[in-house]
């Protein structure tokens, strides 16, 4: 049987936060919190791991260091070094200093642009796709709570309730 | 209220003494004469010693022309008829040069960073954050430096005018006589006006650090906001003067070292090494002070501000220091490029080692989020760059004053002892003074709580 989940509604980010930190405290798992806006803290009140994204953002500048010295060093020194003005074509140190823009140009490129399609990725967003929003009113004034139901029903709602909740719905049995 | 330990205290006073006898050696052996100076170079060449390898290959004698070309100094157009005995001179010049660069430098070097922490003081009022002032004790403590500091620079560039010694060739009349450029330069670049400027810019920094001290601490005094509110305005204009002001003194203390060049960024590269040497002393004094259990609502949000400044003031000030050297690299004209060929060919390894520690060793340590909340990673980065920095300002003054002669020995580290020792004698003397959290500042209680 699939976990079913009580929908908490809340209309107040402070009380989401209290009532988070209680229902965690209460050894219920929170399925996912629907917020219109960030609410900081919340991700250190729901447990959750830190993001990963600048580690990987860090080898993305590192790939693309590495792809313009290899790439200027083929071009210009390697593969057709000419003259262009009395610079030093001899080798990629001597003529370093004219390669350098391009060098972190090409780091911040790739650093930038990879980690966001990896933050799309990961976070599974892209055009066309289905929004999974269980209610609309959580884009604009109202922050949602799925918490994944125990044993005793009853329980769970009346400690919603007690957290503030302005409405929590119970899924229909199916 | 702080109290000066008193192994600190002995501590500055042992380096103080080490570093005045460090110094006296080196005024003492420097030269008299010219044939001491060329019994000096010969001797160092026989031992080997001193790592100067490379100094041979000067000394030949197309070396030796090639070197005098490039260098351009007064000397060596105005005696051009007599290679030989005008080379001498200029070694001569050049080893009796050393004990004062190296004075020159480590002064120049400690008082830039209490320029540089009243400018970042002056950026936080004018900017009114709220997460500093917590620490604005510390930097006043810090700026304090600014008084012995500036008068101990200016009695040396005193000095240098009444020719006791050949720093500033552009000082020497006969140099000038000789000397079209300089002829060209002599209405801005000449020994009255130098100095009345030096004491205009002293004059206003030292002013505005004692009067915005004097507001600061009447604040905590006081009822209501208008000290504040005083300093506030106060510090917002002394940022216009500061501006202007560093840029000017950056081309009279230091690029007119070497009169017959100039750089039009330079007053920001100078501006850079100061800010990121004073913000790396303001972390490393807070640090300090915290396990000293002085500083107790400190907490590691601020010694990660500090760290975020610190590399990212690190990394600006590589971006000048880039953006200086491949322009003029790049365009290769020569009357520009031989500050950085003398640079690159005696200098080769300070010149490259500071980019390595100022670049890119505060770059790797500092970037991860988690490492600039442990102290003592800061600590060990702001010494590297605090290091490197002197680097920076050894590689902005000694090739124009001591050429290729240039050796990290005893005057240059008795220089650095003496003055870190005054440094740190005055700044924690300072500190026990008043105490060291502000009381009525407007953004203390957020700064108390800052937490990132």
């Amino acid at each position: 049987m699939a976990a079913t989940t009580f929908k908490a509604i809340y209309n107040d980010d402070d009380v989401l936060m209290n009532a988070v930190k209680k229902i965690r405290s209460e050894k219920y798992h929170i399925e996912e919190v629907y917020t219109p806006f960030p609410v900081h803290g919340l991700d250190k009140a729901m447990g959750l791991a830190d993001t990963r994204i600048a580690i990987t953002s860090f080898m993305y500048g590192c790939l693309g260091l590495t792809v313009a010295i290899v790439m200027m060093n083929y071009i210009m020194i390697a593969d057709w070094p000419q003259d262009i003005g009395g610079k030093p074509s001899f080798s990629y140190l001597e003529n370093m200093p004219a390669f350098v823009p391009i060098m972190f140009e090409m780091t911040v490129f790739f650093a930038a642009h990879l980690m966001v399609i990896t933050f799309y990725l990961r976070s599974r967003m892209w055009p066309f796709k289905k929004a999974e929003n269980p209610d609309v009113r959580t884009t604009d004034d109202h922050f949602l709570v799925e918490v994944e139901v125990g044993d005793d029903e009853e329980a769970l709602k009346s400690l919603l309730l007690e957290t503030g909740a302005v409405e929590v719905h119970v899924p229909k049995k199916k | 209220m702080y109290t000066f330990s008193n192994r600190l205290k002995l501590g500055s006073y042992i380096a103080m003494a080490i570093g005045l006898i460090c110094l006296a050696t080196g005024f003492l052996t420097a030269p008299s004469n010219v044939e001491e100076a060329k019994a000096m170079v010969a001797s160092a060449h026989g031992d080997g010693h001193g790592g100067h390898g490379e100094e041979a290959g000067h000394h030949g004698a197309e070396g030796e022309k090639e070197y005098m070309q490039e260098s351009g100094h007064g000397e060596e157009s105005a005696h051009g008829g007599s290679h030989d005995a005008s080379h001498d001179e200029h070694l001569l010049h050049q080893l009796q040069n050393r004990p004062w660069a190296a004075l020159y430098v480590a002064a120049f070097f400690f008082f830039m960073i209490a320029l540089g922490v009243l400018a970042f003081y002056a950026v936080q009022r004018a900017a009114q954050a709220g997460w500093s002032p917590l620490l604005f004790r510390v930097m006043e403590g810090i700026t304090a430096y600014l008084v012995p500091g500036g008068i101990i620079v200016f009695v040396i560039l005193v000095l240098s005018v009444l020719h006791m010694n050949h720093m500033f060739v552009w000082m020497d009349a006969d140099v000038v006589a000789h000397d079209k450029l300089l002829q060209g330069k002599a209405g801005y670049l000449n020994p009255t006006f130098f100095l009345v400027r030096a004491a205009i810019f002293l004059g206003g920094w030292i002013f505005y650090r004692e009067y915005s001290r004097k507001l600061s601490l009447a604040q905590d005094e006081s009822d209501d906001n208008s000290n504040f509110v005083k300093n506030f305005r106060w510090s917002a204009a002394f940022l216009v003067f500061y501006l202007v002001t560093e840029s000017m003194m950056s081309w009279d203390w230091i690029m007119s070292l070497d009169p017959h060049w100039f750089s039009t960024l330079f007053g920001w590269y100078v501006f850079a090494s100061m800010f990121v040497s004073g913000i790396t002393t303001i972390a490393i004094i807070t640090i300090y002070l915290k396990s000293k259990g002085y500083l107790e609502q400190v907490n590691d949000s601020h010694i990660h501000d500090l760290a975020k400044f610190m590399f990212g003031i690190s990394i600006f000030w590589t971006y000048l220091w880039f953006a200086q050297f491949m322009l003029i690299w790049y365009a290769n004209i020569p009357e520009e490029v031989t500050y950085f060929v003398a640079r690159f060919q005696d200098y080769q390894l300070p010149f490259l080692g500071m980019v390595a520690m100022n670049f890119i060793f505060p770059l790797l340590v500092l970037m991860n989020s988690d490492y600039k909340r442990v102290n003592w990673f800061v600590i060990m980065t702001g010494i590297v760059v605090l290091l490197g920095h002197y680097l920076d300002v050894f590689v902005m003054v000694m090739p124009a004053t001591v050429g290729d002669q240039w050796y990290i020995g005893l005057p240059e580290i008795g220089g650095i002892l003496f003055f870190g020792g005054l440094f740190t004698f005055w700044v924690f003397n300072t500190l026990t003074k008043v105490p060291l959290q502000p009381k009525r500042n407007p953004f203390v209680e957020e700064s108390r709580q800052f937490h990132y």
